[in-house]
C-alpha cells in the first residue's frame, strides 16, 4: 500500500517526460500490452513504465526476437497491433527477423527502438546502429522522432498505417534525449493526414459485375483463400457465398481456418505440401477466384504451369500484389470482405459444374492425403490428429518451421479463424514457441498448443522463463525427429542422402530442460505413451512440454519438387 | 523498354533512400533520376529513367513507388506531351587555338562555354539526352576531362493533344 502510494505521488509531481508522453500516448491508443527489453537507450522509456504498472503490462522476454514474435502472436490473435520495444543497436538489430516476418505475413506491429541522442547521431556511438536504413526495406513505413512535439502525430500515424490497409510492421526510432526531455505537450486529439496513403476498401462495381458474371459461365471454378480472409474478418462471407453457390475452397498455408477445414467444400491446402485435389483443382481450374492470397512461390509451384487455362480474378487490398506473380484477368482492389458482399449482390446466377464437383469429390476420396504407420513409434501425422481429437479442434495452434509444420497445416482442420499461427513468407525457424505466449497472453482462457521442432525450439527456448514467470499454461510439442527434419527431407530426396550438417541427436533432455525452469514436462517414446499423456497434457494447467519422439525417416508427402508445375506431386497415395 | 517516370513525394528525411532502395531491391534499372522542390513546399518530385521489359514491370515498378507512404503520385509520362530537359557540364581539353573551333562546333546545339583555362575549357549544355548525347560524341575527339549530367527532369504540357488514350496502370480507376 505504501509502495503504491509513493508511486503515485512520484507520477503527479515529477515533471512528465517525452517517455511518459508516450505512455500516454500508447494508453489512449488502447494498448494493454507491451512486448519488450530494456536497454540504455530505453531507460527514461522503461522508467515511465515503471512508474505506469498499473496502466499498462510489459512482459519481458529473454531476448528480442522471442518478444516480437510474441507480438506477432498477439496481433494474430486480437487483429489489434503488437507493441515492441528494444533498446538501439543490439537491441534493434535484434528484432530484424520479426519485423520481417511481420511484414512477409502481414501482421500489424509498432515497434518501438531507442536511438543514441540526437547530439552523437552518426558518430558510431556506443551502441548506435542505422535502423531506419536496416528497416527501411523491411518495414510498411519507419519513423525516427526528430522533436518531442512530432510524437504525438508520428504516434497515431503509425497505428493507423499498421493496422489498415495491408497490415505490417510500422517503427518508431526514438532518440535518448527526446524520451527525456522535460514534455509539455498534450495528448489530447492530434491529427494527421496521410495524403500518400489512402488504401482501397470499396470494390469497383463493374469489375465485381464482370466477376460475377465470369463465374456464372464458369465451369471449372475453385476459390483461393489467403489470410487476406482472416484480416478481413471475412470467414462468414467466404463460407456463406462459397455454400450459397456450390463454389470448391483452397486455402493457402496462411489461410487456413478461413474457411471450415471439415467442409465437404473444402479441397485442402494448396501448394508445395498441399493436397493433391487442392493442387489438381488450382491446375485444372478455368476461373480461379483468388481472395487475398500473394500467388506465393511456395503456392503456385512452377508459375508457367499454374493455373494455365483459367481466367485469373485477384482480389487483394494491395495492388501491388495483383498481376505480379500471375496474370490476372479481372483484378478487384478492395477489402475482401467488402467485395464478397458486393460480388453476392451481384450473382444472378450459379454456375453449372456438377460434372467439376463430382470430379473434385472423387479425388478427395481417391487421393486423401496418407501416411504408413508402424503402430508402434508415434507417427507425426498421427500426433496431429490426435492433438485435434483431444483438443476437438477448440485450440490456438501455433508451429515453429519444418516438417512438423507442414504436417501441423496438412492434418490439424481449422474449423474457424484465428486459431492458427504459423510463419509462412519468411519460415522463420524460432517463430513457434515465442508466438505461442503472445497468443496465449491475448487470448488467456484458450488452450494455446506450440508443435515445434527439435532444431527451432533450440532456437528461443530461452522464453520458458516467461511462460514460468507468468504462470502461462501454454503447451509446448516437440515433435522430436533428432533432426533438422526438412532439410535432412531433402537431402535425402534431392542429395541422395548426404545428410549435410542436419542430424541433431545431440541434444539436451527437454524433459529436463523444463524441470529446470519448473515447468512440468513428459517425454512421449511410443504411440501408448502418446495415447495414455496426451489427454492429461492437453488439461493441465499450467505450463507443459511433452517431448514427443518420432521416427527420423519420417517425410512430407505429398510435395511438388523445386521447378516443377503444380500437378506434378510426388507422393501421392498411390 | 524505356520509360519516364515522375513521382510526386513528400519531402521527408529519407525519402530518396526509399525510392532508390526499393528499386534496387526489386531489381528495377534506373538510368537516371533527379529531384528537386516544387512549387508546393514541403513537396519534391522525381523524375526517373527505368528501363523496363516489359507491360507487367512497369505495372509492379509504378504500384511498388504508390505503395510507398511519402509519395504521394506517379505517372508515367513517356507517350504524354512533355517537356523534358537535362543539364550537362563537359570539360574538354583545348588550346586557345581550338576554342573557336569548338565553339563553332557547339554553336548549334546552343550550348554555352562557361569557363575557360589554359589547357580546357568547360561548355554546359540542356536539351534531351539524345541531343546531349550527340554533342558529347562530337566533343570527344578533343578529350573530355571531365562529365557531369544532372539527368533528365520532365512534366506535361500545359496542351494535351487529345490523342489515343494511354494505358493506365490504376486498377482503382
Ligand atoms: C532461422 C532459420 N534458419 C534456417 C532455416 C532453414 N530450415 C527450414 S526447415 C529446417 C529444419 C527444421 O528442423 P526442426 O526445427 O527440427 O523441424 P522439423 O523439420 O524436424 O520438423 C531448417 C534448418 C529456417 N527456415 N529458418
Amino acid at each position: 500500500m505504501t509502495v503504491e502510494a509513493k508511486l503515485e505521488f512520484q507520477a503527479s509531481t515529477a515533471p512528465k517526460t517525452g517517455a511518459d508522453l508516450l505512455i500516454d500516448l500508447l494508453v489512449n491508443e488502447g494498448v494493454d500490452t507491451l512486448f519488450g527489453y530494456p536497454g540504455g537507450a530505453v531507460l527514461p522509456i522503461y522508467d515511465s513504465i515503471y512508474r505506469a504498472k498499473n496502466r499498462i503490462k510489459h512482459i519481458l522476454f529473454r531476448h528480442e526476437q522471442g518478444s516480437i514474435h510474441a507480438a506477432e502472436g498477439y496481433a494474430r490473435i486480437t487483429g489489434k497491433p503488437g507493441v515492441v520495444i528494444a533498446t538501439s543497436g543490439p537491441g534493434a538489430t535484434n528484432l530484424v527477423t520479426g519485423i520481417l516476418d511481420a511484414m512477409m505475413d502481414s501482421l500489424p506491429l509498432v515497434v518501438f527502438t531507442g536511438q543514441v541522442s540526437r547530439s552523437v547521431i552518426g558518430t558510431d556511438a556506443f551502441q548506435e546502429a542505422d535502423v531506419m536504413a536496416i528497416t527501411t526495406p523491411i518495414t510498411k513505413h519507419n519513423y525516427q522522432v526528430q522533436s518531442l512535439s512530432d510524437l504525438p502525430r508520428i504516434v497515431k500515424e503509425a497505428f493507423h498505417i499498421a493496422s489498415t490497409g495491408r497490415p505490417g510492421p510500422v517503427l518508431i526510432d526514438i532518440p535518448k534525449d527526446i524520451s527525456q526531455q522535460i514534455s509539455y505537450e498534450e495528448t489530447s486529439e492530434v491529427d494527421f493526414v496521410l495524403p500518400g496513403y489512402q488504401p482501397t476498401t470499396k470494390p469497383n462495381p463493374l469489375q465485381i459485375k464482370k466477376l460475377a458474371e465470369s463465374l456464372t459461365k464458369a465451369k471449372k471454378p475453385v476459390i483461393l483463400a489467403g489470410a487476406g480472409i482472416l484480416h478481413a474478418k471475412a470467414s462468414k462471407e467466404l463460407t456463406d457465398f462459397s455454400v450459397k453457390h456450390n463454389l470448391p475452397v483452397v486455402n493457402t498455408l496462411l489461410g487456413l481456418g478461413s474457411f471450415p477445414g471439415d467442409h465437404s467444400l473444402f479441397l485442402g491446402m494448396g501448394g508445395m505440401h498441399g493436397t493433391y485435389t487442392a493442387n489438381m483443382a488450382l491446375y485444372e481450374c478455368d476461373l480461379l477466384i483468388n481472395f487475398g492470397a500473394r500467388f506465393d512461390d511456395r503456392l503456385t509451384g512452377n508459375i508457367k504451369q499454374f493455373a494455365p487455362n483459367a481466367k485469373v480474378s485477384h482480389i487483394d487490398i494491395d495492388p501491388a500484389e495483383i498481376g505480379k506473380n500471375i496474370t490476372t484477368h479481372i483484378p478487384i482492389v478492395a477489402d475482401a470482405k467488402e467485395a464478397l458482399i458486393e460480388l453476392q449482390n451481384q450473382m444472378q446466377e450459379s454456375p453449372n459444374h456438377q460434372e467439376w464437383l463430382t470430379t473434385l469429390m472423387d479425388r478427395k476420396e481417391k487421393f486423401p492425403l496418407w501416411y504408413k504407420s508402424s503402430g508402434k513409434e508415434v507417427s507425426p501425422q498421427w500426433l496431429i490428429q490426435a492433438l485435434f481429437k483431444v483438443t476437438k479442434g477448440d485450440a490456438i495452434i501455433t508451429t515453429d518451421v519444418g516438417q512438423h509444420q507442414m504436417w501441423t497445416a496438412q492434418y490439424f482442420p481449422f474449423l474457424k479463424p484465428h486459431q492458427w499461427i504459423t510463419s509462412g513468407g519468411l519460415g522463420t525457424m524460432g517463430y513457434g514457441f515465442p508466438a505461442a505466449i503472445g497468443a496465449q497472453l491475448a487470448a488467456p482462457d484458450q488452450t494455446v498448443v506450440a508443435v515445434v521442432g527439435d532444431g527451432g525450439f533450440q532456437m528461443t527456448l530461452q522464453e520458458l522463463s516467461v511462460i514460468q514467470e507468468r504462470n502461462l499454461p501454454v503447451k509446448i510439442i516437440i515433435v522430436n525427429n533428432g533432426a533438422l527434419g526438412m532439410v535432412r527431407q531433402w537431402q535425402e530426396v534431392f542429395y541422395k542422402d548426404r545428410y549435410s550438417e542436419s542430424l541433431i541427436p545431440n541434444q539436451p533432455d527437454f524433459v529436463k530442460l523444463a524441470e529446470s525452469y519448473h515447468i512440468r514436462g513428459m517425454k512421449v517414446e511410443s504411440t501408448e505413451d502418446l495415447v495414455s499423456m496426451l489427454p492429461e497434457f492437453i488439461s493441465y494447467e499450467g505450463p507443459i512440454l511433452m517431448d514427443c519422439r518420432i521416427p527420423m525417416e519420417e517425410k512430407v508427402y505429398p510435395m511438388i519438387a523445386p521447378g516443377k508445375g503444380i500437378h506434378e506431386m510426388i507422393g501421392v497415395k498411390p | 523498354m524505356k520509360r519516364i517516370i515522375t513521382a510526386t513525394v513528400q519531402n521527408h528525411s529519407g525519402v530518396l533512400n526509399r525510392i532508390t532502395g526499393l528499386l534496387q531491391r526489386r531489381q528495377f534499372n534506373i538510368e537516371s533520376i533527379s529531384v528537386g522542390a516544387t512549387e508546393t513546399e514541403g513537396i519534391s518530385k522525381m523524375t526517373l529513367v527505368v528501363e523496363v521489359e516489359d507491360e507487367q514491370r512497369l505495372e509492379q515498378v509504378t504500384k511498388q513507388l504508390n505503395k510507398q507512404i511519402d509519395v504521394l503520385k506517379v505517372s508515367d509520362i513517356t507517350d504524354k506531351a512533355i517537356v523534358s530537359r537535362e543539364l550537362a557540364l563537359i570539360k574538354v581539353s583545348s588550346s586557345s587555338q581550338l576554342r573557336s573551333e569548338i565553339n563553332g562546333l557547339i554553336d548549334p546545339f546552343r550550348a554555352t562555354i562557361i569557363d575557360v583555362s589554359k589547357d580546357s575549357l568547360a561548355v554546359q549544355v540542356t536539351g534531351k539526352p539524345e541531343k546531349i548525347d550527340a554533342i558529347i560524341e562530337l566533343l570527344r575527339p578533343y578529350g573530355i576531362k571531365e562529365l557531369a549530367r544532372t539527368g533528365l527532369t520532365a512534366f506535361l504540357r500545359g496542351h494535351q493533344p487529345n490523342v489515343t488514350e494511354l494505358t493506365s496502370y490504376s486498377l482503382i480507376k
